[in-house]
């Protein structure tokens, strides 16, 4: 079959697509988009997470069919999506130096904080913290972790993690206040 | 690097790497050859930012499953459905009729008479012949167009088995006529199914247990464990045009794969180029091979790539797990809390095949006593060969089993002598200058009771923090957003553990690595290239690595090289040894850079300055200075248009091997030390567990990245607590096969699971290694588990012997109270 669907604001569409196949796959091995991550394919560890119409779904459990039509934005999407965001809240979106759009809020305090390590569960834990932060601002503690806790990481111990969403929420602030 | 021209986009190099090849299709990034210009100068003992760390939050960053190419195909292993039986016949007509299928190959088609591979013992099949000794064993391949196409395949496969009984246990596995599992193998202990065994013996424990006051024994056992490493096993095998193979791939040690591939291929080592793909997490579950051999095979029979990514089903197949254990403990000590003796004996389950069981089994006995000083003991470990699923390395390697045990033991003899159980463990503690019960002398700091002291004086986290202006926040407690208690039930426990591992491989092992260090001028600036085999899986070894050589070359710009077989081996990225050993054969290649620029710079310069000749000379800040900070040349002047550049093996100094019947022998190479204190929530009603948090005290000799270093003392902190609260593949006791291979019920801590972790830092040099650094990041993975188990005694009363604790275990009593009902363990 053939799917259509809009993926990062491009209208993307994929031939001979078997019709078992995930959104996962689709997006990984026939778009070329492998950012979003294939640790479990059974919807437990989330490092498959993107948007679907903007809500966080687990892409291996979505069949391609599915998103016929609709929006989805990954991981290779995320700093323009924030940036959008930004503007429509009145900020401008970060730039770099070379003027390509800059890493999202929460990709740079991922790395800031040091919650990245073999980073394979980083994909997924960057769009589901950034839905969050889409729709509450300044998360507790304990938001932030029932937010993540679709997400498995192995490596960090999560402790970065919390330090990484609570630095982008306090930048984020901090942007929005200037 | 691989002269061939099919390059898949992952092997293409990020910025400042090499050129992307000819065809490559797509650059999607990668996992090394990535220059970082820190604006700080970024040297040792900076929190240096991850050189990769943009490609991974940008999703570039190319996983070994992330490999592509456009002419590929997919592989796909068909595996034994039973634990062991013998293969009557297989007939893979079925699958070479579906259409899209490429090729199908079984033991009969393996290209030499090279049909074993292994770490330390050649005894696992590349593909079964005849018999399967596990469930999940590799059976045939299929490779096809599509991978639904290859599995579909693979389930046309009619293999014929029978059935043979197995055996799961040290009763099974010992027994009188018991099937061996390795008939051709030479025997290595009373058994043949005993893998590997290590008495260890020292001092006069029956003398000794006289004078104990109180002596204490215990029965521990401990759960298989997976390393739940979150990118799957996979990578991309790309035929070459001369019959070799380029070969991409997550491994541990690229080297060590390499000498166990190529035999089998029947080719010779140099064509067979491993080039490190990324590595999604290993924690010692990529140091056997997984589908490595399979890929080539498929991709040189079929003359076209071949990709083979498991999902997560078949990864619980695919590597080996850490070995459960059953411990028995003798203790005794003194009224006034001195350790008097000590009797053990370890059982670690093997499984099928060897793996690394020999080894563990050194590091069981030898860390058997913990960081304890106890002048009488009396050890034994021994591995056995099981239908189990094969065990071997997993971050503590040995050290995590008897750290379960032994911590159990002190908090009994505390209990026992009315003593507090951090004061009783301080009271026994090792320090520099104590024996080990292999002889060896501790010959560097050993800050036991200090490491617990500092646990013990944080500031307790604040009681019932459930508890809101509306009423209980349910994400706090036991349960959690299961909402199974506001609080009723819930009761506080706080439970402390320390523990000890070697750092590097021991008993004579050569452990070396090799680093190749270059120097060039690059826009006006110099520049620094590290080239080394060490695979990067997470850890941080690349950015630890670009700081030695900041540090070394007093340069700002650094680039490491994709790791590959190109270069010497590194060794393997387990063991805590990366920092140590392949730091420090970066270090001395860029010492011997620098004597070279210094040679270059006295020859172009030195007539010019008389300091050339007398001051002792130092590279920084991209210039040659001297020891009083006078700048005699910038290195771009100094290069000019040359390269300078050093290739170099480095070795730690030599161990030796434990004697086979007393055990005593300096077998390590150096120790690391690391304590806990867990604080638990028990909802005793329902048996479950709430971590509130684990605080952790480690000495790392020196911080050489200490944003990193914590987040490794945070990470294997938590793979314990998983351990302790809920981590266990479950095998089934009468056909060996296993239970819960899935994320679905082999959990895994979530974000939700884990509480708070604060971490303290102690940096006492040993005077022996590079910069006074201490391998560092096996060390919390020991201590946390018992930690916590401790502390859910403490809340609980219970005596709980196995770990990971369940529900049922907690609530035992009140199962055997209940009418109709009988409590099971």
């Amino acid at each position: 079959m053939r799917v259509h669907f809009t993926v990062n604001g491009r209208q993307h569409e994929a031939d001979d697509v078997w019709e078992g196949e995930s959104l996962l796959y689709v997006l990984r091995e026939r778009m070329g988009l492998p950012g979003s991550k294939n640790a479990c394919e059974q919807g437990e560890c989330g490092s498959c997470t993107v948007r679907l119409d903007g809500v966080p779904v687990c892409a291996c459990l979505v069949a391609a069919g599915q998103a016929e039509g609709r929006e989805v934005v990954t991981v290779e999407g995320l700093a323009a999506h924030a940036g959008q965001r930004a503007q429509r809240s009145g900020g401008a979106p970060a730039r770099s130096e070379g003027g390509q759009a800059a890493l999202a809020p929460i990709q740079q305090a991922f790395i800031d904080a040091g919650a990245v390590q073999c980073g394979f569960c980083t994909p997924g834990l960057l769009v589901a913290a950034d839905e969050l932060l889409d729709r509450q601002p300044n998360p507790s503690d304990a938001d932030i972790r029932e937010a993540l806790s679709g997400n498995l990481c192995r490596c960090t111990g999560y402790e970065k993690i919390m330090d990484a969403v609570r630095l982008a929420a306090s930048r984020q602030g901090e942007a929005a206040r200037r | 690097m691989s002269t061939h021209d099919h390059t898949p986009p992952g092997a293409a190099t990020g910025p400042a790497g090499p050129p992307p090849r000819a065809r490559t299709r797509k650059a999607t990034g990668a996992p090394t050859g990535l220059t970082q210009g820190s604006r700080a100068r970024g040297g040792i003992g900076e929190s240096t930012l991850r050189p990769d760390g943009t490609l991974k939050v940008t999703g570039e960053f190319a996983y070994s499953s992330d490999m592509w190419h456009e002419d590929m195909i997919w592989g796909h292993i068909l595996r034994s459905p039973v634990a062991h039986a013998e293969i009557v016949s297989i007939d893979v007509s079925g699958a070479l009729a579906q259409a899209g299928v490429h090729a199908v190959m079984t033991y009969d088609d393996l290209p030499t008479d090279v049909r074993y591979y292994g770490l330390e013992i050649q005894d696992t099949p590349v593909l079964a012949h005849g018999r399967v000794r596990h469930h999940g064993e590799p059976v045939a391949l299929v490779a096809a167009d599509h991978p639904e196409t290859a599995r579909r395949a693979a389930d046309r496969i009619r293999v014929e088995y029978r059935e043979l009984p197995v055996v799961t246990d040290e009763a099974s596995a010992l027994a009188p006529g018991a099937p061996v599992l390795h008939p051709d193998r030479a025997p290595h202990g009373a058994h043949p199914n005993i893998v590997h065994r290590q008495p260890i013996v020292r001092g006069d424990v029956g003398a000794a247990a006289r004078r104990a006051d109180v002596v204490v024994t215990g029965e521990y056992t401990f759960g298989m464990q997976d390393q739940a490493f979150l990118g799957p096993e996979s990578g991309l095998a790309v035929p070459g045009e001369d019959g070799g193979v380029d070969l991409f791939v997550a491994t541990q040690w690229l080297h060590s794969d390499l000498r166990q591939i190529a035999p089998v291929l029947g080719l010779p080592a140099h064509k067979v180029r491993m080039t490190l793909a990324g590595v999604g997490g290993a924690f010692g579950g990529r140091e056997d091979l997984s589908m490595q051999i399979h890929a080539c095979l498929l991709a040189l029979r079929t003359g076209k790539p071949v990709k083979i990514v498991y999902n997560r089903f078949e990864s619980f197949f695919g590597h080996v797990h850490r070995h459960p254990a059953k411990l028995r403990f003798e203790h005794g000590a003194t009224r006034d809390g001195k350790l008097t003796h000590m009797k053990c004996r370890i059982v670690l389950d093997g499984g099928a095949y060897a793996s690394a069981s020999p080894a563990v089994v050194g590091n069981a006995s030898s860390l058997s006593v913990g960081p304890y000083v106890v002048d009488h003991v009396d050890i034994e470990a021994l591995a056995l060969y099981t239908n189990n699923p094969p065990c071997g390395a997993m971050r503590g390697f040995g050290a995590v089993q008897a750290c379960f045990g032994y911590e159990a033991q002190m908090d009994r003899l505390a209990a026992e002598l009315g003593m507090d159980p951090v004061e009783f463990r301080q009271r026994n503690a090792m320090e520099q200058g104590s024996l080990m019960p292999t002889g060896q002398r501790v010959d560097a700091p050993a800050p036991v009771a200090e490491l617990l002291r500092r646990v013990q004086a944080r500031p307790m986290p604040p009681e019932r923090q459930w508890e809101t202006t509306e009423g209980a926040d349910v994400r706090q407690l036991p349960g959690g957003l299961s909402n199974t208690t506001h609080g009723e039930g819930v009761v506080r426990g706080v439970g402390y553990a320390v523990g000890m591992k070697n750092v590097g491989f021991s008993e004579g092992f050569d452990d070396y690595s090799t680093a190749r260090v270059r120097m060039e001028v690059s826009g006006g600036e110099p520049v620094a290239t590290v080239h080394t085999a060490m695979a990067e899986v997470g850890q941080g070894g690349v950015t630890v690595h670009a700081q030695i050589a900041r540090t070394e070359l007093g340069i700002s710009r650094v680039t490491i090289q994709p790791a590959d077989t190109g270069v010497g081996s590194a060794g393997s990225t387990s063991a805590s040894r990366q920092t140590y050993v392949t730091g420090g054969a970066v270090r001395n290649a860029c010492r011997e850079v620098r004597e070279q620029v210094l040679r270059m710079g006295r020859r172009k310069f030195g007539t010019y300055h008389r300091a050339w000749a007398t001051a002792k000379l130092l590279l920084e800040g991209g210039k040659v200075v001297t020891d009083a900070g006078e700048a005699l040349a910038d290195l771009a002047d100094v290069l000019g248009d040359e390269a300078v550049e050093a290739e170099l093996e480095w070795r730690h100094r030599p161990t030796r091997p434990f004697d086979p019947h007393t055990g005593q022998g300096d077998g390590h190479v150096q120790y690391a030390f690391a304590a806990h204190r867990a604080v638990v929530e028990v909802d005793t009603e329902l048996g479950l567990v709430k971590v509130v948090e684990l605080a952790c005290a480690q000495d790392v000799g020196k911080a050489m990245n200490p944003l990193s270093v914590v987040g490794q003392i945070q990470g294997g902190s938590v793979q314990g607590l998983g351990m302790a609260v809920m981590e266990e593949i479950v095998v089934d006791p009468v056909t060996a096969q296993v239970r819960n291979p899935s994320f679905t019920d082999y959990l895994i801590p979530t974000i939700l699971d884990t509480p708070p972790l604060p971490v303290d830092v102690l940096e006492l040099a040993d005077p022996h290694a590079p910069y006074g650094l201490r391998g560092a990041g096996e060390a919390p993975t020991l201590s946390s588990t018992p930690a916590v188990l401790a502390a859910v005694r403490d809340a609980t009363g219970l005596d709980l012997t196995h770990t990971p604790v369940r529900p049922e275990h907690l609530v035992a009593a009140a199962l055997a109270a209940a009418p109709g009902r009988t409590a099971r363990n």
